[in-house]
């Protein structure tokens, strides 16, 4: 195997390795309903390991002297003057704190319905997760909704505190029939929480050590539980995913590598190995791994953002799913069963284009029906038409192009989306399962809506004095193929021949362009055109069946390019040339392609 | 495969490089000289294998210590940048600063560094571009608004920093809505957006001082002297203007003692921008960011 290689001539100005801090590091969101006390837990827990900066719980103390106001650990985090003027943690505090076993990003997400979005966003972050119930108000409409949606987010490791325990006399019964009916609810959608602890987070009760006023609590307090979390083992030995971010050929400075990078997802993939990207099916074999200032690797395995060249000359954009063609493969398909919340301020209706942005591809999308919608404060399901804000569903969607993806059972990364309306990401979900296609005009299918002629094609041949046949220049790197296309159209003409010309935008471009263009501009355009190379191949189809001989210019066509011609066009023939380098002007090198085209033609008839 | 709390963070910030290379055409990233957005640099080399397709856009107060400008044109021709700087002429030469004696701290940081950068991202201010050639700065003919800004804000700075997204939206006049951000999850940043707004993006809040040092020790990556101690008990532990900037007490010489300094815990308990004065006056770096400040 190659080892990696570093970015030359841009060589390095110091070697890699050095020491590192070796502590490990966990993000744990803090979720619940809203005043069931949330930033308490947060603030007393930063307070009581000495996690706060100097000085900041005095200050804090004394603006609320100043301001005649019971203090609060909540104000702690509340760090922004308008939240702590409304009393609300308005968005997903991010506060750094330690362990004696390790460091924690914990994240205190807001339990306001108005906030989901920024629960959402915080929850997704996350680990592992603690869940407040208020001891005195029980389980609440988003105690439910959150413990659904962490579910939903992919988050299994869950400690449920049940806080403000002196409100209710520090009662056994009270925390045993929250916890039983909370673990009852959970149960209904499949979630089972590691941790359920009685806590007061004002007066430090079972916060980091055990408390002496809940004598009959054995369990771990909530420092303990936390640390008890264990990180999510590596996913090496899941099959490798990597969603393309881009095709990179940078030629400043004498760089002529063509690099495919992105991060990866799942598995472990080393130099030599064949790939495969969906959902175009473009084969290739990994030439080398890529990466800059950096110490060789031999295999690069889940969560390493890298590159990699190819030793074929491949066209694909950004969007595609790297896989290995040794493993299970990922799925394609345009229609999906999907989990689904939704954000957004209008509601999720059908016959609307959205855009569904899973890994790195972004196609557009349509809402087909609602199966039912999960209503998480009750067990059964309710039909609507429209998936509103702050709802979940389960429900069928139509996506405009093929869309590779895995089932969230069986890969996580590539099993979820989210969904943009307009400008905004307004939905978030999973893919269950891929549903059976509606019949579509497949490769070898002619558009069922139009009657055929009923002149046989031979007898058609005959009286043309031609055989149709689709002739492709093909331009490579720097070559110009639409002057000599042009020229030999015109010279088939002059021979009394039926020739029509074709042009094709850079199809290395266009596949690009296409994905990686922000929806600023295109988010207009709806329903998005197909591939280059199948527009090409439908167009022509038509003509060849008139009888013409299809000249098509086309840039950054690859070999993948060329079978899908050959496939949209049968039973006609495709004829293939190389633009010259300087074809610019009606030069030499045209004309010689002009003969070398009609020599070809001559040949086949 | 197992990697240390800094690949990790390498790793998201070179993805969320990409994301923002792939969807904003008119990209822009600012560098301040200082130690994260020159750590931020760095990530972007890592990101493009060893090239910079990005242009940095440095807001030159013209009260930056001058060694930092020294060390920006060094490290721009050396590694091929597109180098790209603003200021706000105006003020300056109407003398509508603090060291004139004009105006407040907290005035003057408004008037050379939020309006000049809200008028270098849109393009109605003058551009100057360095010439790789020359080695001189010319007047930049893209006048074009950058629709995408890279920062290197990091949540662990301030209070308000802790609340940003990757991916922050900022509207026509440069402001934050920090009540209504938009989601992200799973790596789905807001990159569509509506015209005349733009998006500012934050690879490294995730990053911690001490992890932005461990990183530079690790790299190697050339720093600025400006954070040694020279000999006189006293470094400067972040970057601004120098009549507004002070010094703290430490002996740490270079990389190595700066990282076990700050394992120490010296600094736990003071606020990284202690040495930056208009953060204390009132409504401080808050009202500032609000308005569009970094």
């Amino acid at each position: 195997m190659e080892p990696t290689r570093n970015a030359t001539p841009f060589a390095p100005t110091g070697t890699p390795g050095g020491i590192v801090d070796g502590r490990i590091r966990m993000n744990i969101v803090v979720v619940g309903h809203v005043d069931h006390g949330k930033s308490t837990v947060v603030g007393r827990l930063l307070a009581d390991t000495g996690s706060l900066p100097e000085g900041k719980l005095e200050s804090v103390r004394a603006f609320c002297e100043r301001n005649s106001r019971p203090f609060e650990y909540a104000f702690l985090l509340d760090a922004l003057k308008d939240e702590q003027a409304q009393g609300i943690t308005i968005d997903t505090a991010r506060t750094f704190f330690k362990s004696a076993k390790r460091d924690y990003i914990i994240i205190d997400a807001p339990g306001h319905i108005e906030f989901l979005k920024n629960m959402v966003t915080g929850a997704a972050r996350a680990e592992a997760a603690v869940l407040v119930i208020d001891a005195k108000e029980g389980i609440r409409e988003n105690s439910k909704r959150h413990g659904y949606l962490l579910s939903m987010l992919g988050i299994k490791q869950i400690a449920v505190v049940v806080n403000k325990m002196d409100l209710v006399g520090y009662s056994k019964e009270a925390f045993e029939d929250i916890r039983d009916e909370y673990i009852a609810f959970l149960a209904r959608i499949g979630a089972t929480p590691r941790f359920f602890i009685p806590i007061s987070a004002f007066n430090g009760e079972n916060l980091i050590v055990p408390s002496d006023k809940m004598p009959w609590f054995k369990g771990h307090n909530l420092l303990s539980a936390v640390d008890a979390f264990e990180k999510e083992p590596p996913k090496a030995n899941q099959p490798f995913r990597m969603p393309v971010q881009d095709i990179y050929k940078f030629t400043s400075l004498g760089d002529d590598r063509r690099i495919v990078s992105g991060r990866v997802e799942s598995g472990s993939i080393k130099a030599g190995e064949q790939v495969v990207f969906l959902p175009s099916g473009k084969k290739g074999r990994i030439a080398s791994i890529e990466a800059f200032h950096a110490a060789p690797r031999a295999e690069i395995g889940a969560g390493i953002s890298i590159g990699f060249t190819l030793a074929e000359q491949i066209y694909i954009g950004r969007g595609e799913l790297m896989v290995k063609t040794s493993e299970v493969q990922a799925e394609v398909s345009r229609r999906l069963r999907i989990n689904l919340f939704w954000m957004g301020k209008k509601p999720f209706i059908p016959g609307k284009t959205y855009y569904l942005k899973l890994g790195t591809a972004k196609v557009p999308c349509r809402l087909e029906k609602i199966n039912y919608l999960i209503d998480a404060s009750e067990s059964g399901g309710q039909t609507k038409i429209a998936v509103e804000r702050h709802d979940v569903a389960d429900c069928v969607i139509e996506l405009s192009k093929p869309l590779a993806f895995d089932p969230i059972a069986r890969l996580e990364a590539t099993g979820r989306f989210v969904i943009v309306d307009q400008y905004e990401i307004a939905g978030g979900g999973i893919v269950r399962e891929a549903l059976a296609e509606y019949a579509q005009t497949s490769a070898s299918e002619k558009p069922s809506l139009l009657s055929r002629s009923s002149i046989p094609a031979e007898k058609r041949a005959r009286l043309m004095g031609q055989k149709p046949a689709l002739i492709v220049i093909a331009g490579g790197p720097g070559r110009d193929p639409n002057t000599p296309a042009k020229a030999l159209e015109a010279r088939l003409i002059e021979l009394g021949k039926r020739a029509f010309y074709l042009g094709l935008e850079d199809a290395q471009e266009a596949d690009a362009h296409t994905s990686s263009e922000s929806g600023n501009s295109k988010i207009e355009s709806g329903w998005e055109a197909e591939a280059p190379a199948a527009l090409l191949g439908r167009a022509a189809s038509l003509l060849l069946d008139a009888g013409l001989l299809v000249v098509a210019a086309a840039k950054g066509l690859d070999s993948e390019d060329v079978k899908i011609l050959e496939s949209l066009v049968k039973p006609h023939a495709v004829l293939q040339l190389e633009a010259p380098a300087d074809a610019e002007e009606a030069t030499g090198a045209t004309a010689g392609l002009v003969a070398e085209a009609l020599r070809a033609l001559g040949k086949f008839g | 495969m197992e990697h240390d709390h800094l690949e990790q963070l390498e790793n998201q910030s070179v993805y969320i490089l990409r994301e923002a290379y792939a969807n904003f055409k008119n990209l822009a990233m600012l560098w301040s000289i200082g130690k994260d957005s020159t750590v931020l640099l760095w990530l972007a080399r890592k990101a493009f294998f060893g090239h910079v397709p990005i242009t940095l856009v440095h807001i030159d107060t013209s009260y930056k210590i001058p060694e930092m400008i020294r060390y920006r044109d060094h490290l721009a021709m050396d590694w091929h940048l597109t180098m790209v700087y603003g200021q706000n002429k105006g003020a300056l030469e109407r003398k509508e600063t603090f060291p004139d004696g004009n105006i407040t701290r907290l005035q003057c940081c408004k008037n050379l560094k939020t309006d000049a950068l809200k008028n270098t991202l849109s393009g109605e201010w003058p551009r100057y571009r360095l010439n790789l050639e020359t080695g001189k700065y010319e007047p930049d003919k893209n006048k074009d608004p950058y629709t995408g800004v890279i920062v290197g804000a990091r949540a662990d700075e301030e209070g308000s920093r802790s609340k940003e997204r990757y991916f922050s939206p900022r509207d026509k006049n440069n402001e934050w809505d920090v009540g209504d951000q938009p989601p992200e999850l799973w790596n789905q940043f807001k990159t569509d957006f509506a015209p005349g707004t733009h998006l500012r993006i934050h690879p490294l809040l995730d990053w911690t001082e001490l992890n932005i040092w461990e990183y530079i020790q690790r790299e190697n990556i050339p720093i600025t002297d400006l954070y040694f101690d020279k000999g006189t008990g006293k470094r400067y532990r972040s970057l601004g203007c120098y009549p507004c900037t002070t010094p703290v007490d430490s002996t740490s010489k270079n990389v190595a003692e700066i990282v076990a300094e700050l394992r120490t815990g010296k600094f736990a308990n003071i606020a990284e921008r202690s040495g930056r004065a208009q953060d204390k006056e009132d409504g401080g770096l808050e009202t500032l960011r609000r308005d569009g400040y970094m």
